[in-house]
């Protein structure tokens, strides 16, 4: 091999996502093959693209493994309450509307089980929060229990036998509250996660961005479905793309077909918007608008 | 934060924090060139870890850095690292021939 070795590289050269984390507290606690990290990549590329002042935007995780995002970020960042996290998230929001953006990122046990209320009420009222769902289809943290989104048929530590409770379509149920933003990745989808996350960072309003990732140690391994990277191939081999689609029609099966994809992108006054308009046109010029010095932007 | 300096073929390269990777083997499947294979020795922590079995190949598109949920790895365009090299104002690399 007539490999030609470079001088001792004088620049120190760092890996891209290295600025966006909090250093001392790596490494992480993810196992082997965990997506959840993934996610994070393509959220710091997002970050990257999107050209925010990184100053102005926030990070709020509920509990979780995937609640534990938060607190890598080397953002303002918020580890709150299980399922908590769109409410903390609403009251910085609305408490300081100057910031950029908000962004809650947490579990599908915290966001659609204990915290599934505040998220059909934070899309009904279109608040301008974007939350990223990590969808491992389980409560990976306390041991692998049965979500609201655990497939039926699979099996988890409180269904033995497999499950057969009905689980929840994601995108439906953002779509039918209210989301303007709506869209399904996998991790295997790195580019089009980190776009639809750049997408979402720019968009005005509830966005809602399902990402499906592996929990090798609770939900493949007890079903038997290989490492994280067999859960990769998975989602390569049964995804098919499908911008637009309805989304009563991308409810997940066990190891079954994926639709993946933008599903909605539309316009609609968030609270904010909503709330000085309305108190506008009651009020007139007794009315000062509520909001700092960027909330026009 | 890498612990190898680059080998100058293809157009890329890849830069390994080998003591942070768990072997999971995202960035070896899914590296658009094929150009990752499983090292022979084990980490500290007992992990296989990529190594460049292809450096010809490589491209540095960095997609394994966007796949490793450990950031652990991340790759480079040489025209990249020549640019920094070069905003640095350090010493030009000379294109050596091997
Ligand atoms: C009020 C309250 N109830 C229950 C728990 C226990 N608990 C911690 S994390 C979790 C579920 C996590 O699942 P998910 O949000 O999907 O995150 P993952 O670990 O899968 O990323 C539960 C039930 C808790 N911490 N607080
Ligand atoms: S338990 Fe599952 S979700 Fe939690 S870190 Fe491990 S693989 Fe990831
Ligand atoms: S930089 Fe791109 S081509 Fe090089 S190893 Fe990584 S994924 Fe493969
Ligand atoms: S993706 Fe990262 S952790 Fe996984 S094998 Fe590659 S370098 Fe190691
Ligand atoms: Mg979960």
């Amino acid at each position: 091999m007539s490999a030609t070795e470079l001088p001792a590289c004088e620049i120190e050269i760092t890996n891209p996502v290295a600025p966006y984390l909090r250093q001392e507290r790596l490494p992480h606690i993810w196992c082997p093959g965990c997506g959840i990290g993934t996610t994070v990549n393509c959220f710091t590329r997002a970050l990257t693209d999107s050209g925010l002042d990184l100053d102005r935007v926030a990070i709020v995780s509920g509990i979780g493994c995937t609640g534990r995002v938060a607190g890598y970020m080397n953002l303002d960042s918020f580890h709150t309450t299980h399922g908590r996290a769109i409410p903390f998230a609403t009251g910085l929001r609305l408490g300081n509307p100057d910031l950029a953006k908000v962004v809650v990122y947490s579990g599908d046990g915290d966001l659609s089980a204990i915290g599934g209320n505040h998220l059909i009420h934070a899309a009904r009222r279109n608040m301008d929060l974007m939350v990223v769902c990590v969808n491992n289809f389980t409560y990976g943290m306390t041991g692998g229990q049965v979500a609201p989104t655990t497939p039926i048929g699979a099996t988890q530590t409180t269904m033995p036998y497999g499950n057969f409770e009905n689980p929840f379509n994601l995108p439906f149920l953002a779509d039918a509250c209210g989301a303007v933003y709506v869209a399904r990745w996998t991790v295997y989808h790195v580019k089009q996660l980190a776009k639809a996350m750049l997408e979402g960072l720019k968009k005005k309003g509830f966005v809602f961005i399902e990402a499906m990732a592996p929990c090798p140690t609770l939900y493949s391994r007890r079903n038997r479905l290989g490492d994280g990277v067999d859960q990769l191939k998975y989602y390569k081999e049964k995804s098919k793309v499908v911008n637009g689609a309805n989304t009563q029609d991308v409810g997940l099966t066990f190891q079954g077909d994926i639709v993946v994809g933008k599903f909605v992108d539309r316009e609609r006054p968030t609270w904010l918007e909503a709330m000085n308009a309305h108190y506008t046109q009651h009020f007139g010029d007794k009315y000062t608008p509520y909001g700092g010095p960027h909330a026009q932007e | 934060m890498s612990d190898a300096a680059p080998v100058k073929k293809g157009k890329g390269t890849i830069f390994l924090t080998l003591e942070v990777c768990k072997g999971c083997s995202y960035c070896i499947d899914f590296c658009p060139a094929h150009c990752l294979e499983f090292s022979r020795e084990f980490n500290r922590k007992g992990y296989h870890y990529p190594v460049l079995a292809s450096p010809e190949d490589c491209t540095g598109c960095d997609l394994c850095g966007l796949y490793c949920p450990d950031f652990a790895i991340f790759g480079m365009r040489f025209k990249d690292i020549e640019q920094r090299r070069q905003a640095a104002a350090v010493e030009p690399l000379v294109p050596a021939r091997g």
